[in-house]
């Protein structure tokens, strides 16, 4: 078996020998797989609709997000008592638009969840290489120091370092990012663990191809797939966490639109006032049920065994 | 075994000795634990005494030794709010803790478990859809905007159950959380359910292709004696680590449901102390809980092996 072709399996972008190898013969097959099973088309349209408003948000959004207008304050949204199509979703205590702020909420949420989860992801897969790939007693250390940080109660470090470095969307970053890294390189160990016994890597070994060249050319490839199943799923966490964080007041600085700030806000007037942190909500739910969709279907297709299965 | 429990126990020894490093390393993260503790408009001197007080003047090594010392007696100070060692209010507050968190266990138990075994023993049926749809749902609903939901409907919509707080009956001399207790532990186990459906679901999904099974029916076995007697006792096997980490984690999600909620426990301390900067009762309540959590995945390790004799016997 071709070693290309073993690549092409593991990552899950090949079916059979016949298909068409060059990239744009793989982003077609992909999008067939994609279309065969809608759950996972409508997670990749509800969390790229997400993007969308994070990276568009200036030009759709009907107002300015921090304009405030007292007079205007507490508006109810356009079907409840009093509402105005001028404010769709009504306004907050200090007269802003919830609908853009809801908008312009995803930027924070986006950002975070994307350079998190990049953090995690490089530095994550990095430390993964070199566990797997050397064993022995560096593998002790470094797996030793990862089982540790997962077996502690997540949020409560999470809440404490937060409260230490303070509200600033850098740190919020650094801290997910951060304190994600364990995940990647547990995946990324037990991926490089179970490719190193592979055919194709022993052969490379025994024509004589060096450490880097089989890292890089044969194990990273096939790290890819498991490694961005993970990627989506970890990113729907962060954006949780995140407006966790900013629910207890500390996320990024309160002035801020981000859907934790709007939901804490919110809370305070939730007994009359309760659109304030419904939609904030809502917006939450939505992105996690896109992405989570999304990764589902990713799951069963970067894994060729789960898809002859469903067949 | 025996040798198996004991580098168990020495293990989580040594996991605490991690904590209580990362603990205290926390505090110095910025450099200057006083100007954390301190407010803005704290004079050069009073944040001088205040350092000289608190001892962070000294090396670094010396006030880590020292911080050891204390933990070991169970001394991380005194919170500067309440006046009172931090330990002491920590130990007021868990109890409520732990009830929250035990019946929203049991509530997550009864409903992720019961789901998973239906959607698992019947793939491609409507249970099966339920069963993936409640999965999907625990992942997707944060917690705190549950909790703020459940209020909305259920306390000023229906007025079934109290907004807040935490009020109690007697039985024999012990005061017990009446139905108050009931809409916040439903928020927090959702997430738990959700995990419990997926779980169970492919654990039952997976034992029904074993060999064992297909032998059983073969035999002509009834449905019901397949089931209690092979599926459920193999998938219950993995299922008892999933609720040792998901117990840990009620624990410490509990900080969402009880600012919410405003119930007494160690969540609302935790989140209290942060919100005020009483570093060392956070600092006492990150040890704590990760105490308890620590506590709990050995408890899970000890079960293991009583119910697993492939484990007994290695």
């Amino acid at each position: 078996m071709s070693e290309k072709k073993e690549t092409a399996i593991s990552t899950g972008l090949l079916i059979d020998e016949k298909a068409d190898r060059s990239i744009a013969g793989k982003i077609a097959y992909v999008w067939r797989l994609l279309w065969r099973d809608k759950a996972g088309l409508l997670g990749l349209i509800m969390f790229l609709s997400v993007v969308f408003a994070a990276v568009f948000s200036p030009w759709i959004t009907p107002h300015d997000p921090m304009q405030q207008n007292i007079e205007a304050s507490k508006q109810a949204p356009v079907w409840g008592e009093e509402g105005t199509a001028e404010h769709i979703l009504g306004t907050d205590s200090l007269g802003r638009d919830v609908l853009s702020r809801i908008i312009y909420g995803s930027r924070v949420s986006i950002t975070v969840g994307f350079l998190g989860v990049m953090m995690a992801f490089t530095l994550g897969m990095i430390i993964g290489l070199i566990s797997g790939y050397k064993g022995g007693r560096t593998d002790n250390i470094i797996m030793t120091l990862v089982n540790m940080i997962l077996s502690l109660p997540y949020l409560v470090f999470v809440v404490f370092v937060a409260a230490i470095l303070g509200n600033s969307l850098l740190n919020v970053i650094l801290i997910f990012g951060f304190t994600d890294i364990p995940i990647f390189v547990r995946v990324t160990r037990g991926e490089v663990l179970r490719l190193r016994e592979e055919g194709f890597i022993e052969a490379a070994k025994s024509i004589g191809q060096t450490t880097p060249k089989i890292i890089f050319h044969h194990i990273m490839p096939n790290l890819l797939g498991p490694l961005i199943t993970l990627a989506t799923f970890e990113m729907s966490a962060m954006i949780f966490y995140e407006a966790g964080l900013g629910f207890l007041g500390l996320s990024v600085p309160p002035t801020i639109p981000s859907w934790g700030n709007m939901l804490a806000m919110g809370r305070q007037y939730l007994t009359v006032y309760p659109w304030m942190s419904v939609y904030p909500g809502l917006a939450i739910v939505f992105t996690g049920f896109g992405m989570n969709l999304f990764g589902d279907w990713l799951r069963d297709a970067m894994d060729p065994r789960m898809r002859r299965k469903k067949k | 075994m025996l040798r198996y429990l004991i580098s168990r126990i020495l293990y989580s020894i040594a996991l605490l000795v991690g904590v209580l490093f990362i603990v205290f390393i926390l505090l110095h993260l910025t450099g200057d634990p006083v100007s954390l503790m301190v407010s803005r408009q704290a004079s050069p001197e009073e944040i001088e005494s205040l350092r000289q007080e608190l001892g962070f003047n000294r090396p670094l090594l010396v006030q880590f030794a020292d911080f050891v010392k204390g933990a070991l007696q169970g001394d991380f100070g005194n919170s500067f709010r309440y006046r009172q060692p931090a330990m002491d209010l920590v130990l007021q507050r868990i109890p409520a803790t732990i009830e929250l968190a035990t019946v929203a266990l049991i509530m997550a138990i009864i409903m992720g478990v019961t789901m998973g075994i239906l959607g698992g023993s019947n793939p491609n049926t409507i249970w099966d859809s339920l069963a993936r749809g409640l999965g999907l749902l625990g992942q997707t609903i944060p917690t705190f905007w549950l909790g703020l939901i459940l209020i909305l409907v259920f306390a000023l919509q229906l007025g079934w159950f109290p907004t807040y707080g935490r009020e109690t009956f007697q039985i024999l001399g012990v005061h017990l959380p009446d139905k108050s207790i009931i809409l916040p532990a439903f928020a927090l186990s959702l997430f738990t359910t959700g995990q419990l459906v997926r779980f169970t679901r492919s654990a039952v999904m997976e034992v029904m292709n074993e060999d064992y099974v297909t032998t059983a029916r073969s035999k002509g076995l009834k449905k019901m004696r397949i089931y209690t007697k092979y599926v459920l006792k193999n998938a219950a096997i993995p299922l008892i680590s999933i609720i040792g980490v998901q117990f840990s984690y009620l624990l410490s999600g509990s900080i969402y449901i009880e600012t919410i909620f405003s119930w007494p426990g160690l969540g609302n301390l935790l989140a209290e102390a942060v919100g005020t900067r009483d570093f060392f009762l956070v600092q006492a309540t990150a040890f704590f809980t990760s105490f308890v959590v620590i506590g709990l995945h050995l408890l899970t390790d000890f079960i293991y092996v009583l119910v697993d004799p492939r484990i007994r016997y290695k």
